[in-house]
């Protein structure tokens, strides 16, 4: 019998991901998804739809508690900015400890990602395997003694044969377990995600900040899709550079914006290291789209067109809206690949927009 | 008897006649065993195994499943008041959980049958909620999924807009007057006639008259405060709209003894599964698992009230009061804190004082009565507020009036705002005026304006309503196409501030 609540609930689905009823979409509260990044701690989202009532706002009365303490002393535990006391109301952001591997589950669920196709059958291997499995049939010399044991035991106990008095154990032919190999599909694709970031002085902190996590999440994505991932980070504002990680995130440069610069760098990545016939290339490139002129942007278009399309899985341009960026680069790109399925460009105007935009570079699962 | 296993079974039994030697009264009592996500689907249909369908419940239902799912929380018990009585087992949950469950469960069985609130509810809400699930469905079949839905939106926008009171009183009806055009003369003579209908008294009478008329012309003539049964006569609807706003009115009634009464029933559940578990039930081994689980019911936190924990704590100072004697005119005068304490005349009046008490009051009235200064010290109960300079919320006062009086203000109303229609005929434009009693907190404006959105879509014509933001009248307004905020010039608004009454009335209560 299929449940009531299966309809209900995947009413309820259907209009969180705004397919039907768009008028109450806007009524969807996500809560935070990109709220603690470090280590493995995150906070679930749970979406919820709250009707609009007239409810109290607000409370500057506050309200009632419980608990030790002189006039002063902070209420901890965040005394609910509303609702008042003893009501459930509030935000529904929890702490929960979940490994990455179910956090790129949860993501991708949340923004229906498609697994990824590897490139070619050659990217699978299986590996063997491993003597883990437990069947009930097989040959005798692989029978497994403890297995058998503890099945006959379970089957007299449940069987009411067993006597603690007289504890005589005899297995019959539906008791023996016997040891089985186990075959195991080891992905043996290798992909690399190469981040290029304009560090030019009009990315400001916040700029980078969006940019941090938004490649968290893709670098998330990513590695439960492939065994083995590496990253690169590539600064540029008129010259481009290879640097760590920790630098890539915290640089703060000052200067002109020459776009070309990274994207040759990249390249030069590409042939040296990561050739396409053994690596899924994925390079993202972030910026505020101000770009220091427009040949430069051509030379852009140019590489991309002979030289990095061909060799990579997909190409995603994000641009992180800023105060001083004219957002110029996005709108050439999308004129100089209209309908190339190779390039996806997204803009992220505010952390919002980090969501949407993951889901518009990996929604193709190419 | 449900579904239980035979060791439950054992133990329901044992549990009812201890409940019933204990002296509690209910209903025959139904345990369901269910998985955990049986158990959620229930829980997110609010109990009701079939209702209407609605996405909500799917809401409800995935929150349920991710936060037991992450180990994040679970629900031990799930009663509904019918006759009978269905309760829902965790088959999962320890022996000693389903103890503890059971004895909870048949206290807020005795609470649902007794306590005077909840006199009026439906006592065959299963079947009711059933017929609703089917009527709502054969509307969905008739005219389509969405258009039903969208309404049923619209409804839920406005369903806490009911008069909680209203099943127990009458509301004053507007009386039928026999229109005498004339306003009334004593007989007398010619000569004496001035003096026995004075000419001032008769002009007075006639203006009043005229007032009362002028009111009978207003529509209402008293406020509403049932917004929904006033829509649902009034406003323009279809047969299938009407029935669908009235069986949701009805669900809203069913659940509003509920919220007016959380801490009473909870603490009165508690009460009943410590005593039962403590002095009968719990074995040796299970004594541990019974404190963790009790203590983790009656955790308290800062920042809030837990219902259980007021409750319980309440009803027990209660009892040892009417043990002892301390209550009366002759305890009240003692002035000595020490002998206040010791007091004691050994009067064992507590048993029947508690189910007295559970049979007649509500949150508000057995906060109001029996929360008081001592019960406040020892409790540490507080009043917090946000404190601007350090953006956090703070502790500010530890006067138990001023604990009451907030504590008050959250329940009344069952914590919604106060707002009635008080004009169907707003600038004789067929327009409706609501009116929310103003009582120091504001709305939440986006959603008041969304709100109002729903309100125009069920009565077709411009809607308004009269608040304050910060303490300046508002009236906000929405004619189906744009919204608008009217600044209220303070003449306009009528002087009554109920924040402040109330903490007048707490004030005038102190001990002598």
């Amino acid at each position: 019998m299929g449940r009531r609540i299966d309809s209900d609930h995947s009413r309820f689905r259907e209009i969180v991901r705004g397919r039907i009823k768009q008028d109450l979409k806007k009524y969807v509260s996500s809560g935070e998804m990109i709220g603690k990044q470090g280590d493995k701690y995150v906070s679930i989202p749970i979406p919820q739809i709250q009707l609009p009532k007239f409810r109290f706002g607000k409370n500057p009365k506050g309200g009632v508690g419980q608990g030790e303490g002189e006039p002063g002393k902070p209420v901890d535990g965040e005394g609910e900015a509303e609702g008042q006391a003893g009501e459930d109301e509030g935000q529904h952001v929890i702490e929960v400890d979940v490994s990455l591997e179910e956090l790129a589950a949860i993501l991708g669920e949340e923004l229906e990602l498609p697994r990824i196709e590897p490139k070619g059958k050659k990217n699978i291997t299986s590996l063997g395997g491993s003597w883990k499995g437990i069947r009930s049939v097989g040959p005798q010399s692989l029978r497994h003694f403890r297995r058998t044991y503890r099945q006959a035991l379970k089957r007299q106990i449940a069987s009411g044969l067993y006597d603690p008095d007289n504890p005589v154990i005899i297995p019959v032919r539906e008791d023996q377990r016997y040891k089985s190999r186990k075959e195991e599909q080891i992905p043996q694709a290798n992909a690399v995600i190469l981040y290029m970031m304009d560090v030019s002085g009009s990315m400001g902190r916040e700029q980078k900040e969006m940019v941090r996590i938004e490649a968290f999440w893709i670098d998330t994505w990513l590695r439960s899709q492939y065994k083995n991932i590496e990253v690169q980070y590539i600064v540029h504002d008129a010259v481009a550079h290879l640097v760590d990680q920790h630098t890539f995130f915290h640089l703060r440069e000052s200067g002109g914006t020459k776009i070309s610069s990274a994207y040759e760098l990249c390249l030069r990545l590409m042939r040296d290291k990561y050739n396409s016939q053994e690596w899924n290339v994925y390079p993202f490139h972030f910026s505020d789209g101000d770009n220091w002129s427009s040949r430069d942007t051509e030379y852009c278009v140019d590489l991309l067109k002979n030289a990095i399309l061909p060799h990579c899985n997909q190409f995603c341009y994000g641009q992180v809206k800023s105060a001083y960026g004219s957002g110029q680069f996005k709108k050439d790109l999308d004129q100089a690949f209209p309908n190339d399925e190779r390039i996806v460009t997204s803009d992220i105007l505010d952390r919002d927009g980090i969501l949407p935009s993951i889901k518009e570079f990996l929604g193709k699962g190419a | 008897m449900g579904n239980l296993t035979p060791e439950l079974a054992r133990y329901a039994e044992e549990i009812r006649e201890l409940a019933a030697g204990y002296g509690l009264d209910f209903y025959e009592t139904i345990f369901e065993l269910v998985d955990w996500d049986e158990l959620n689907m229930v829980a997110a249909y609010g109990g009701f195994p079939k209702r209407y369908p609605h996405w909500r419940f799917g809401m409800e239902f995935e929150q349920l499943q991710k936060s037991y799912t992450y180990g994040l929380s679970k629900i031990y018990e799930l009663v509904i008041n019918n006759d009978p009585c269905y309760a829902y087992l965790m088959r999962s949950n320890s022996m000693t959980d389903q103890k503890l469950v059971m004895a909870h469960v048949y206290g807020h069985c005795d609470f649902f049958k007794n306590n005077a609130w909840f006199a009026h509810t439906n006592r065959k809400m299963m079947d009711a909620m059933a017929n609703h699930g089917a009527r709502v469905r054969r509307y969905m079949d008739q005219y389509g999924v969405d258009t039903v839905e969208d309404f049923i939106d619209c409804v839920l926008s406005l369903d806490n807009l009911i008069d909680i009171h209203s099943p127990y009183i009458r509301r004053a009806e507007p009386k039928a007057e026999e229109e005498n055009p004339e306003p009334p003369r004593l007989k007398a003579k010619d000569y004496m006639d001035r003096y026995i209908n004075p000419p001032e008294v008769l002009a007075a009478e006639e203006r009043q008259r005229r007032e009362e008329q002028a009111k009978k012309q207003r529509f209402p003539s008293e406020p509403a405060k049932d917004v929904l049964l006033f829509l649902l006569h009034n406003a323009p609807l279809q047969r299938w709209q009407q029935d669908v706003l009235a069986m949701l009115r009805e669900e809203a009634y069913y659940f509003a003894p509920q919220a007016m009464t959380k801490i009473m029933n909870e603490g009165w559940a508690v009460y009943w599964h410590s005593t039962m578990m403590c002095k009968d039930l719990v074995e040796p081994a299970e004594v541990i698992d019974y404190c963790d689980h009790h203590s983790g019911t009656l955790a308290t936190s800062p920042g809030q009230i837990n219902p259980y924990k007021i409750g319980v704590e309440l009803f027990r100072d209660i009892e040892d009061r009417w043990n002892r004697g301390k209550f009366g005119l002759e305890f009240q005068r003692i002035e000595n804190e020490e002998e206040r304490r010791r007091y004691n005349k050994n009067l064992g009046l507590g048993k029947e004082k508690i189910f007295q008490v559970r049979k007649v009051y509500n949150d508000v009235t057995f906060i109001d009565e029996y929360l008081n200064a001592e019960f406040a010290e020892e409790q540490k109960l507080f009043v917090y507020g946000f404190n601007q300079q350090t953006r956090r919320y703070e502790i500010v006062d530890r006067d138990y009036r001023k604990v009451k009086a907030q504590l008050l203000w959250s329940l009344t109303n069952f914590g919604q705002p106060r707002i009635s229609v008080v004009d169907a005929n707003y600038r004789n434009r067929a327009e409706l005026y609501l009116y929310h009693d103003w009582s120091g907190v504001d709305l939440q404006f986006q959603q008041a304006r969304e709100t109002l959105t729903n309100l125009q879509k069920l009565w077709g014509r411009p809607v308004h309503i009269e608040t304050k933001e910060e303490g300046e009248g508002r009236l906000l307004s929405y004619d189906g196409e744009e919204f608008s905020v009217t600044e209220l010039s303070p003449a306009e608004e009528p002087p009554e501030v109920v924040g402040q009454e109330q903490e007048e009335r707490v004030k005038t209560r102190k001990l002598p």
